[in-house]
């Protein structure tokens, strides 16, 4: 996808105005973060199901190539094939060589980031392969042309006015002339025009959650059922994963599934989690007659034994956008390229270059809120310093920043000028705002001032405050808060 | 250099070695040839067989799927006949060619229209005979095969499964044993499937649908069979 994240800030701007989607993201902050914590509670051993599946993951980075070549080994026992791309254009040209070896017309296509990372439908339908999105909010985004906004709710940003419309202009062509209201009308609609869909398909492309290296087994989570259709009922099933979805053993994978969906979204268990292992069998009544896994790296083994390794852990479930403050008030499509939400300003700087991204890290108050839900307990806030020291390193930080960073530092060694300088500041602003005791709009500054009012301040420094206490007191006592701070 | 190389290669340059070798290698080859379990919850696994049972039918019950239990085959079509006539649905069924449905007297039921093989498009109950449920959440495990297509699990709008109260387990990893043993030596089955409740949606402004694209309804027949 077109990568918008240079305009980061523009992007923000724009959703900050938008209030059908403040009223979305208002619903799925409380729906999943609700639906997660009740989830949470009802296990008590899932905090060290989550210490176990960091652990799993890390032995995983620590031999990711003993065990891809296991995978592949045992895929072709299964009379399945691995291909090996380093590139999004490898990747997608495998796929469409592996398409046209069927002479496939159409391919129906589960839910997959991967196939998002690298483009795929633009590419098929260039191409002459028609992709159709079978996962119910995909679907609706491939309707509106959009990109998926989250991670595990692609279209979580629209409404169902917008829906209905969409429907209506896309499905005349069905024989579907009545503009349908009720969301299980229009599920039903969907259901019908895409179960031919299904039936008419040569090829079946679905992601995949985790590989297996025990089995060759991929593994999806769906909850629509959408997946398995694609996979069961077309000639050939081709799996797009990325090389860090291994997973080794049938137990690792059950252990990661337990915490998998609890934190997407709160469900005990997904609807479907299904396990593909090679082609159908010679006695076998239905299945795919052939299986191809395209492994895609992308850079990703570039990672290992970098500050970024601890991102190959993430499960892509979505926890860490669901509790982001700032995810909550812009939403997925500000991010500007395929991954949103904190995972997306970890990840996205990596795979479009720091110089697109840079505003991504620094989106983040780093109150830790990410990391805290994380079931892979990645540190995305120290990813974000990370990148932020290397966009000041690189230079990348624009100039009045930098500058202003410089200043600060200049006086930060020098605390005499620094105290005179924020005394005079204090003291000029404190006078200013003295009647109101707030400053509605201010030369400078409003970037704070368009959206709320910027308390004028008492007139004295921090400090001053502390000197004067510390001398009328002597040692702080327990119970001021003064001593809470800094105890 | 190929593809394949080149990843390979540079996963190593990060951990800075070569390909694994010696005793590292031979640890993790140990663990794929005989993998250990991790923490199971006790939700289940701490339960005798019977509350299994009672916990299965109580998490089924929480994911909209309706438990029926009965005594024995014999009253699995009475059960499935009662089933659609409650739900005002079709009765005509494809069930899997499997040898616990074979067992099943069909003939008893001449209202249940019945159709042995893969389901089609049209087919709107499918019967399926699960290879185990596992109480901890809940679901059905299927392990596809000549007797259990998945198709019936998947494409009629309504699934039915025939399971048997001793086929409830407590976790997923006692599932994996099950399969690992009926496919020793052989290949694994092409899909296993775990199935949690009906099909289901929020992506329409949240609100919970069922019946996405899998199955609107799912009903599962509890056969105790002399346990319980
Ligand atoms: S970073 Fe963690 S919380 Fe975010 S999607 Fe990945 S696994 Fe989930």
């Amino acid at each position: 996808m077109q990568v918008t994240s240079q305009a980061f800030k523009a992007n923000a701007h724009k959703a900050l105005g938008d209030d059908n989607l403040k009223t979305a993201l208002f619903k799925l902050q409380h729906h999943f973060t609700n639906n997660r914590t009740r989830a949470v509670e009802a296990l008590p051993e899932f905090e060290r199901l989550r210490d176990r599946a960091r652990d799993i993951k890390n032995e995983v980075l620590g031999a990711l190539d003993f065990y891809l070549e296991r995978f592949e080994q045992k895929v072709a026992e299964q009379g399945g094939t691995v291909h090996w791309c380093r590139t999004p254009r490898q990747a997608r040209e495998t796929i469409l060589s592996l398409c046209r070896s069927v002479e496939a017309k159409t391919c129906t296509k589960g839910k997959s980031m991967i196939a998002e990372e690298i483009a795929l439908n633009p590419f098929l339908e260039e191409n002459g392969v028609q992709p159709i999105e079978t996962d119910l909010g995909e679907y609706i985004i491939q309707l509106a042309d959009e990109p998926p906004s989250h991670i595990i709710g692609p279209a979580v940003h629209k409404t169902l006015p917008q829906v209905a419309d969409l429907f209506l202009e896309h499905h005349k062509r069905y024989g579907k002339t009545e503009r349908q209201t009720e969301p299980e009308a229009l599920v039903g609609e969907a259901r019908e025009i895409l179960r031919q869909k299904y039936l008419d398909a040569d090829v079946g492309i679905t992601g995949a959650n985790f590989l297996v290296a025990e089995t060759g087994s991929t593994i999806i989570v769906t909850n629509e059922g959408n997946g398995d259709l694609t996979q069961m009922l077309p000639k050939m099933h081709i799996v797009v994963a990325s090389i860090e979805k291994i997973v080794p053993t049938l137990e690792d994978l059950s252990t990661i599934l337990r915490v998998l969906a609890r934190s997407a979204t709160g469900q005990e268990f997904s609807v479907y989690t299904t396990l593909s292992t090679g082609a159908r069998q010679s006695a076998d009544l239905d299945g795919p007659g052939a299986f191809h896994v395209v492994l895609l790296d992308n850079g990703r083994s570039e990672m290992i034994g970098t500050e970024l390794q601890e991102l190959l852990r993430c499960i892509r479930c979505g926890a860490c956008m669901n509790s982001c403050p700032v995810y909550h008030a812009v939403g997925g499509h500000a991010y500007g390229w395929v991954y949103p939400g904190p995972i997306g300003a970890a990840l996205d700087p990596k795979f479009i270059g720091l110089e697109a991204g840079q505003h991504l890290p620094n989106a983040s108050p780093l109150c830790g809120k990410c990391e805290s839900v994380c079931p892979m307990r990645i540190p995305l806030p120290k990813i974000f310093r990370y990148w932020r020291d290397k966009a000041f390193e690189e230079k990348i930080t624009p100039l009045p920043q930098r500058a202003g960073i410089g200043v600060w530092a200049w006086f930060a060694r020098r605390p005499e000028l620094y105290r005179l300088a924020s005394r005079l500041g204090i003291g000029v602003l404190g006078r200013l705002g003295r009647k109101a005791g707030k400053f509605r709009s201010l030369p400078l500054a409003s970037g704070w001032t368009e959206g709320r009012d910027l308390p004028a301040p008492e007139g004295r420094t921090f400090h001053d405050l502390w000197q004067e206490r510390r001398g009328r007191r002597g040692p702080p006592k327990s119970g001021d808060p003064f001593r809470k701070l800094f105890s | 250099m190929s593809g394949r190389d080149e990843i390979l290669g540079r996963i190593r340059a990060g951990l800075g070695r070569g390909a694994l070798e010696g005793a590292r290698r031979a640890a993790l080859e140990a663990k794929l040839a005989n993998p250990p379990r991790n923490l199971v919850p006790a939700r289940a696994a701490a339960l005798d067989h019977a509350d299994q049972v009672e916990l299965f039918i109580e998490m089924a019950g929480k994911v909209d799927t309706q438990v029926t239990r009965v005594k024995d085959l014999a009253e699995v079509p009475g059960a499935i006949a009662d089933y659609l006539a409650q739900k005002n649905l079709p009765t005509e069924i494809r069930r899997a060619p499997h040898p616990l449905l074979d067992q099943v007297p069909w003939q008893a039921w001449p209202t249940l229209s019945i159709q042995t093989g893969r389901a089609e498009g049209a087919d709107a109950v499918g019967v399926g005979a699960p290879l185990a449920g596992v109480a901890e959440t809940g679901t059905l495990a299927y392990a596809s095969g000549p007797e259990s297509p998945a198709t019936v699990n998947f494409l009629p709008e309504t699934h039915i499964a025939v399971l048997r109260a001793k086929d409830v387990v407590a976790a997923y990893e006692d599932v994996f044993a099950r399969v690992r043993e009926k496919s020793a030596g052989g290949p694994f089955p092409r899909t296993v499937n775990f199935i949690t409740g009906p099909s289901r949606t929020a992506d329409i402004e949240l609100t919970l649908i069922l019946g996405a694209h899998g199955p609107k309804r799912l009903h599962i027949v509890l056969v105790d069979d002399g346990e319980g």
